[in-house]
């Protein structure tokens, strides 16, 4: 058969990933298979938590977390240490939840199906530090249920921590009880979001929650709960075996963030692709590395960290791709997987796909997400028909504002408000040619395309 | 409502003792039953293909939860679906670096040998096309699922010798 299965894959070679530069990928088996029990352990796997157990209490572990400086690499860039400070715990409140976050579907994002399918034990002993750090005393893996690849892998994994005694009760005799269900989920980009995955996991729809209270103080079942990307506690091991300083250390030179991150690249290059490198890489060394632009075309705009993310500029291909430094240039890291747009895109066209999207996954709990972004996607698509009317920029512009930050309960419609946002102010003029003339315009049907939209 | 709800479960519709032990398996994995809901949702779409109407008060009574409740869930979520599918589900990512690199050929070529569109199933029952959100397959874009597999890159030039692995 010529059409390949897929399978997820890293493009750094074992000799150049090494334990102490690359915690979270050094482990990884040349041909791709799942990194076992065994294996696991034979490269200083369940280290930490042996270590950890012996000798530090809970908050200690919370405390080298804060230090290590690790921000959540789920896109939202939230210290994890600082996180897991705030959750409510003590003699009288209740142990709580710990949620893995492994819904990844943020469009132009595949980092966490590699971690999933290829290295579970790493997730599991990072979720065991967590637990503990947090007192939790039950974990779920809050997995899309597209991922089936990732679903057999930590189904395996998980049986045999729970056989080796790293799950259960008493994990390697620290009086401490801890275990982890895998729950699949059943589509739906908006069950990533935080509470709205809180929800999903109790059965009910994915419909965002009111903050506060947090999860930290109030989750699941009304229990404290902690909920983190895969990634951020894939860190979570490598940090509490070798330190904050070490972590620190791994990225001093370009960024204030710690540590290594995944990132990746897709879109109209050469090689699309996965590397863990420092936080705080270049833009420009990813594009180097995956083979620069395919056939020779130029670079027009790419997003840092994927849809929910604004667009950045050629010029901006030099700036650490870190949370600080990208969020001073007005976008997001995000994930930290680039999508690459050469000249030959319309940024209209791909921004209309992007609110397609959005527009398609608002849970419709907020009325600017699940009214603005059909709106969004009526008024692009007439621009890309070459029909829109004079005064629809202006429209736009007000209705990314009106999808911004602080108007809805979760962070979906300011996500679809960033790339619309950027890409009016970085290509307007590809927007205005949308509009047609007036003598056209006088000739089209008055009636503004966004009645169309609500009486259909 | 009442009525409805009779309605529905006199619809000769039954869970069988597997299905049943199935569910209240999963129930035990959470504090609240009503979290096993999903499962259900999936262990019932596993024999029949889909969700059918009748089946939502069953899973309501084993978890011991509202119907409403349970349809609220069962209308929510793109992967329970609530009318027939055919024997094999594609499911063609539409997300952004799929859309570079033109996914929208593969769609039409999908459509044009089926002679289906979104949302519908061939007349022999065989395959039901449907998009879905970013597969996480962008390195090697466009992707898209059959069943539970994923392929990519597939050009719309692959598209019938794909389709033929799935009788």
């Amino acid at each position: 058969m010529s059409v390949a299965r897929y399978h997820s894959q890293l493009r750094q070679s074992a000799a150049e990933r090494r334990a102490e530069t690359h915690p979270l990928t050094w482990r990884l088996r040349e041909d791709g298979a799942m990194v076992g029990l065994d294996e696991y352990v034979a490269k200083d796997g369940y280290a930490a938590v042996r270590e950890v157990f012996d000798r530090q209490s809970p908050e200690d572990v919370v405390a080298t977390m804060k230090t290590a400086n690790v921000r959540g690499r789920g896109g939202g860039g939230f210290s994890a240490g600082m996180k897991w400070s705030l959750t409510m715990k003590g003699p009288d409140i209740p142990r709580g939840y710990l949620l893995c976050n492994a819904d990844e579907m943020e469009p132009g994002t595949f980092k966490d199906r590699l971690l999933l399918e290829q290295q579970p034990h790493l997730l599991i002993e990072g979720m065991i530090l967590a637990a503990y750090a947090n007192h939790s005393y039950y974990g779920y893996i809050f997995l899309r249920g597209e991922y089936v690849d990732a679903a057999r892998s930590l189904a395996r994994a998980l049986e045999e921590a729970r056989a080796a005694g790293w799950l259960g009760r008493d994990i390697a005799g620290s009086d401490f009880d801890f275990d982890i269900v895998l729950h699949t989920g059943a589509g739906r980009y908006i069950c990533g979001e935080e509470t709205a995955l809180i929800n999903s996991l109790e059965g009910q729809r994915a419909n965002p929650r009111d903050k506060p209270p947090f999860p930290g103080q109030s989750g699941a079942w009304g229990k404290p709960t902690v909920v983190n990307n895969v990634e951020t506690l894939c860190n979570a091991p490598a940090v509490m075996r070798h330190g904050a300083d070490w972590y620190q250390d791994l990225s001093a030179d370009v960024s204030e963030d710690g540590g290594t991150k995944l990132y990746g690249i897709s879109g109209k290059v050469v090689r699309s692709g996965l590397w863990e490198l420092p936080i705080g890489t270049t833009g420009r060394e990813l594009l180097e590395r995956a083979g620069g632009m395919r056939d020779g075309r130029a670079l027009k705009t790419w997003l840092p960290g994927g849809g929910s993310t604004g667009f950045l500029l050629p010029e901006h291909l030099d700036q650490a791709l870190d949370f600080d430094t990208i969020g001073e240039l007005g976008s997001r890291l995000g994930t930290g997987l680039l999508t690459v747009v050469n000249e030959d895109q319309s940024v209209l066209s791909l921004v209309r796909n992007l609110e397609q999207f959005f527009a398609r996954e608002s849970c419709g709990w907020c009325t600017p997400c699940r009214d603005g972004l059909p709106w969004t996607v009526k008024l692009l698509q007439a621009l890309e028909r070459g029909e829109g009317e004079s005064g629809d920029l202006e429209l736009l512009d007000k209705l990314a504002d009106d999808l911004g930050p602080a108007k809805t309960f979760c962070a979906h419609a300011p996500g679809a408000s960033m790339p619309l946002q950027s890409a009016l102010k970085y290509f307007r003029d590809e927007f205005e040619r949308g509009v047609a003339p007036p003598s056209h315009a006088a000739q089209a049907d008055s009636t503004p395309g966004f009645i169309h939209q609500q009486v259909r | 409502m009442t009525d409805t709800i009779r309605t529905l479960a006199s619809d000769g519709f039954a869970l069988t003792d597997e299905e049943r032990r199935a569910i209240e398996h999963e129930r035990e994995h959470y504090e609240q039953p009503q979290a096993a809901c999903i499962e259900a949702l999936k262990i019932v779409q596993r024999r029949h293909g889909w969700v059918p109407d009748a089946a939502i008060p069953a899973i309501a009574e084993v978890l011991g939860v509202g119907v409403a409740d349970v349809e609220g869930v069962a209308t929510f979520y793109s992967l329970i679906f609530r009318q027939p599918v055919g024997r094999h589900v594609i499911l063609v990512c539409d997300s952004s670096a799929c859309f570079l690199n033109d996914y929208e050929a593969l769609r039409d070529a999908l459509s044009a040998r089926l002679g289906i569109g979104y949302g519908q199933t061939t007349g022999d029952g065989r395959f039901t096309l449907l998009p879905v959100c970013c597969l996480g397959a962008c390195d090697r874009g466009p992707a898209l699922m059959i069943d539970d597999l994923t392929y990519g890159p597939v050009a719309p030039d692959d598209v019938a010798e794909l389709l033929e692995g799935f009788p």
